[in-house]
């Protein structure tokens, strides 16, 4: 997955610090951030995960005039061979920031696969792992955050206890 | 406000409630602004009768964004130079988080100050939903 420009935007900002519940002034408040000692609105801790919004193959946003696998007329849009099969969940995030990204900044993403493991789940039968690891570099290409995701394919869904 | 390495000790802790009764229109709210559309965690009709779940759950990514909402309270605005998470339970509709950040080590590395974190969130059951750490520049 490469993501050739993603715009950091400050009203961008302001609704993602609202859906992880965060007030804070620094998100929103442009006259309130000069006033402290990062300058400017910067981006909440979890922000670069929204590039997906600016990556044009993310199979997780419905695309114009095609099939959704979401419900509609009927419970999905995608003929399945069988349904209550496995499920792609995430199973880790990490982050390295180099600094926070801010408005006027312009993103380019690149990743890479890292490792894949296997392990047997006590809920879910067989969990297939692997890592991706993805670099976000500015406008003078110099690296603002290293992200390393882990997702996880499970063979069912995961049982309640 | 940031943290001072000589205010701080290993042990020391910060918890908030993070989200109280989650609810579904903040799930949603969550899919707009991050993109992930993935229909388990908005779509109970296709969640239930295909996907196989009790109901629709969070974004893993909702209950880390959550947790660092406590951690840039703690640490300050910019401070943050690692966060990393693993997602150890699914989060629920009407769950009530917790998160909890408790200090491992104060360290200084080329002349900054550094305070490293494990991170816990738990619901309303005391039931890990995620662990994870932290590290974050403090002032002396």
């Amino acid at each position: 997955m490469a993501i050739e420009k993603f715009p950091v935007e400050a009203g961008h900002i302001m609704m993602f610090a609202r859906a992880v519940g965060d007030d804070n002034k620094i998100y929103y408040d442009e006259a309130y951030a000069k006033t402290t000692e990062v300058g400017s609105i910067i981006a909440p801790p979890t922000f670069v995960q929204a590039s997906a919004q600016f990556d044009p193959d993310y199979r997780l946003r419905p695309k114009i005039g095609e099939p959704w696998f979401g419900s509609g007329k009927e419970p999905t849009g995608v003929q399945q061979s069988s349904g209550g099969g496995g499920t792609g969940l995430h199973a880790e995030q990490h982050y390295e920031y180099h600094r926070h990204p801010k408005p006027s900044d312009v993103l380019t993403a690149t990743s890479r696969p890292g490792q894949t493991w296997e392990r047997q789940g006590r809920r879910s039968g067989k969990l297939i792992f692997s890592e991706t690891i993805t670099e976000y570099r500015d406008q003078h290409g110099e690296l603002v955050v290293t992200a390393r995701g882990v997702g996880v394919r499970t063979e069912r869904p995961v049982e309640q206890s | 406000m940031a943290l001072s390495a000589r205010q701080l000790k290993v042990g020391d802790t910060h918890s908030e409630q993070v989200v109280d009764n989650l609810t579904r229109t903040q799930v949603v709210q969550y899919a707009g602004a991050s993109g992930d559309y993935n229909p388990i965690h908005t779509d109970e009709v296709y969640t239930t009768k295909v996907a196989g779940y009790p109901s629709v759950f969070a974004h893993g990514m909702l209950t880390m964004g959550l947790t660092g909402t406590m951690l840039t309270n703690y640490v300050g605005d910019g401070r943050l130079t690692k966060f990393g998470v693993r997602f150890t339970k699914q989060v629920w509709p009407g769950d009530a988080l917790t998160a909890k950040a408790t200090v491992e080590a104060i360290r200084e590395e080329g002349g900054q100050q550094f305070v490293d974190l494990q991170l816990s969130t738990v619901n309303q059951n005391g039931e890990e939903v995620l662990s994870g750490y932290a590290s974050a520049r403090i002032d002396p």
